[in-house]
Formats: structure tokens, C-alpha cells, sequence
């Protein structure tokens, strides 16, 4: 009996350590761990122009403009917004209201030149008749349900 | 409570008194879900008919992830407790999980090309996905390490408690940071972000996989005990 509470003990404080131990280590990584930066995250870790790192957020509405295989758009996470360009075939799901997460570097005019550009989609799935019966009754605008 | 499961021979009269009822519930619910995700269920609004992909890439994840649980709960059990019949369960577990996490990486590579355009990218829950593949292939290659078996499940659960960490990580790493993977759908504290018409098939099948998991398990919990009860037979038969 007494051992067997001895190993119980054992396992349970090995467990706590550990995951200490691993909480520790993800909150020291965790500048490694996010995949993008937002616009906002940008204007207060002052990322030096040249660096190449992922910007990611909404694309805004009505800024997306096409020059050839050029594509202009805004990335916005509804407080900062950031002007992108990029030259390429983007994916099917990059439009205006959706998510997008895009490779490349700031110039120094504070734009954004994007090498590659994924869309990122959110977690809502619905048939395409509620969708547009929810627009319908102006309960969505595209990219996310009004509360 | 779990003493009278814990006996062996009598978890293999349980066990087969169980299978044709396990595996007909299996092959039924298949039959169903799979009718659901292919016919039976709209298209997304924006991803289209590539939302089916969803009906088998989520149940596999949440059951690679339920698997891994599974197996650090019996190597605890065979860590603390010593029942014999707890080693056996998660050294028959772990193959399953195996191919339960490859189907994920699978599907979700195939999925996140016409989504997301990529194959793969390192973001935190991709990662750590991978990270449980390869936790699991540990987990395998340390229980058949050792001549003395009881070593190697040792090893093993050791491993597969250390590597429960990751289980938290997979789960949250979608809310903890920027991913390109979506955050949760279905297990939100408010009402589930997918449609019930796309909802029912998605756990319809994980349902089905639930119950094919179960008896997968069983089968093999089994054909592990009758190879030990055939081993010691020769052994005994050899003297």
C-alpha cells in the first residue's frame, strides 16, 4: 500500500514539474511560436524594414485592386492597417473580409511586399443558402456574423 | 472497480462477448456517416464540396488526441498500480494512434492546399501534430527496445506521460497563438460555429471512428493476450 502512494506521489509531482517546466519554456518562446504578426503588433515591436516575417489579418473591404499580376490590398486587424502588394497567383479563398497571411518584408515606407500569400479561413461553416439568407437579412457582412 | 476488467482472462471473455456488437455498430455507423458527409450534406458557402474533407481529417484528430490521452492514463495506471492488463492496453493503442495522426497529417495536407494554399506550414498546431506522430512512433520503438518486455513498457510509459504535455499544446496552441490554422469549432463554450447541416455528418463519423477505434482496441487487446497465453504454452510445452 505504501509504496504504491509512493509512486502515485511520484508520478503527480513529475507531472506538475513538467508541465511548469513546459508553461515556462512556451511563454519565454512564444515570439517564436506565433506564425504571423498583426499590424498592431507591428507598430510596437518596431520591426526593422528588410526582415522577413509573416503579416496577417483582415483583408479590408473595397481596397483590393488588381495592376496586371499585381494585387494591392490592405491588411487590417481593425486597429492598425498596413497596404500590401504582391505579384503571384493568389489562393482561391484570398477576398476582400477574410483572413489572409502573407510572407514578405516592409519597405521603408512603411508599406508591405509580399513573396506569398495564404488565406487563412475562420472557424465557421455554414451551406450556402443560410449564408446568403443571412445576408439577406443584413445579420452578416462578409467575414463574420454581427453579434 | 476496474480490478474485475482488470483480470485478464476474464477482459477476454468480455471482450469477445462484445466484438460482433462493436464491429456491427461500426459498419452500421460508417454506413450512415459516410452517407451523411458525401450526399446527404451541403457544400460550404466559401470552401465548397472541400469541406468534406473536414468529416474525416476532424474525428481522426480528435481521436489521435483521445488515443494519446488513453495511453498516459493506462501508463500511469502500469506505472502506479502495475496491472498487467494496463501495458497491454496502451502497447495496443499505440499503432492505432499511429494511423489515426498519419490520416490527420494526410488529410489536413490535402485540405490546406485548396484552402490555404500550402501543403504544410510550421505553425503551432501543425507542429505539435507532428511532434505527437512522432511521440507515438517513440512510444513503439521503446516497448520493443528491451528483451525484457516489462523494461520496454517501463520505457514506453515514461515516455508516453512525459509526452502528454503536448496533448494541452495541440489542443490550445490554436488559442494561444497566431495560427494559420482556424481555432475550434465544435468544442467553444458557446454554441458551435458550424452549421447542423454540415455538424450532423462530421459526428456522425466521429462517432464511427469513435466506435472503430473501440473495437480495433479490443481486437488487438485480445490477440495480445492470446500471443502471451500461446508463448507461455510452448514455454511450458518445452520443458
Amino acid at each position: 500500500m505504501k509504496r504504491k502512494h509512493r509512486r502515485l506521489m511520484v508520478v503527480l509531482t513529475s507531472l506538475g514539474l513538467l508541465g511548469a517546466a513546459a508553461a515556462l519554456v512556451l511563454t519565454a518562446v512564444e515570439d517564436s511560436l506565433v506564425f504571423f504578426y498583426t499590424p498592431s503588433d507591428l507598430t510596437k515591436n518596431t520591426t526593422p524594414p528588410e526582415t522577413l516575417f509573416r503579416l496577417g489579418g483582415l483583408v479590408e473591404e473595397g481596397s483590393v485592386r488588381k495592376d496586371g499580376a499585381t494585387t494591392y490590398f490592405n491588411v487590417t486587424d481593425l486597429q492598425k492597417t498596413i497596404s500590401a502588394s504582391y505579384t503571384g497567383v493568389l489562393p482561391d479563398l484570398f477576398r476582400p473580409g477574410q483572413g489572409v497571411v502573407a510572407e514578405g518584408k516592409l519597405n521603408p515606407d512603411g508599406s508591405f511586399t509580399a513573396t506569398e500569400v495564404l488565406a487563412k479561413h475562420d472557424e465557421t461553416y455554414m451551406p450556402k443558402e443560410v449564408a446568403d439568407a443571412l445576408r439577406k437579412s443584413g445579420q452578416w457582412r462578409d467575414g463574420s456574423i454581427i453579434q | 472497480m476496474f480490478h474485475r476488467f482488470a483480470n485478464p482472462a476474464r477482459f477476454s471473455r468480455i471482450a469477445t462477448r462484445i466484438l460482433p456488437w462493436s464491429a456491427a455498430a461500426t459498419i452500421a455507423m460508417f454506413i450512415i456517416g459516410i452517407y451523411y458527409a458525401l450526399f446527404a450534406s451541403p457544400a460550404d458557402f466559401q470552401q465548397g464540396e472541400t469541406v468534406r474533407i473536414m468529416y474525416v481529417h476532424v474525428p481522426s484528430a480528435w481521436i489521435s488526441m483521445a488515443c494519446y490521452t488513453f495511453i498516459a492514463v493506462m501508463s500511469a495506471i502500469a506505472l502506479i498500480w502495475k496491472h498487467p492488463l494496463a501495458d497491454i492496453a496502451a502497447r495496443s493503442a499505440a499503432p492505432l494512434g499511429v494511423g489515426f495522426t498519419l490520416i490527420v497529417l494526410i488529410t489536413g495536407s490535402l485540405w490546406g492546399k485548396p484552402t490555404w494554399g500550402t501543403w504544410w506550414v510550421w505553425d503551432a498546431r501543425l507542429t505539435s501534430v507532428l511532434v505527437l506522430f512522432f511521440l507515438y512512433l517513440g512510444h513503439i520503438a521503446l516497448t520493443n527496445a528491451f528483451d525484457n518486455p516489462q523494461r520496454g513498457a517501463r520505457a514506453a510509459a515514461v515516455l508516453a506521460l512525459v509526452g502528454f504535455v503536448n496533448i494541452p499544446i495541440i489542443k490550445f496552441s490554436v488559442d494561444w497563438w497566431n495560427t494559420l490554422h482556424q481555432p475550434a469549432s465544435v468544442t467553444r463554450l458557446d454554441a458551435p460555429a458550424i452549421d447542423p447541416a454540415i455538424l450532423t455528418p462530421l459526428l456522425l463519423m466521429a462517432l464511427a471512428f469513435t466506435l472503430y477505434f473501440f473495437t480495433m482496441l479490443l481486437i488487438r487487446m485480445r490477440a495480445d493476450l492470446n500471443g502471451a497465453r500461446a508463448r507461455a504454452l510452448r514455454l511450458s510445452a518445452a520443458e
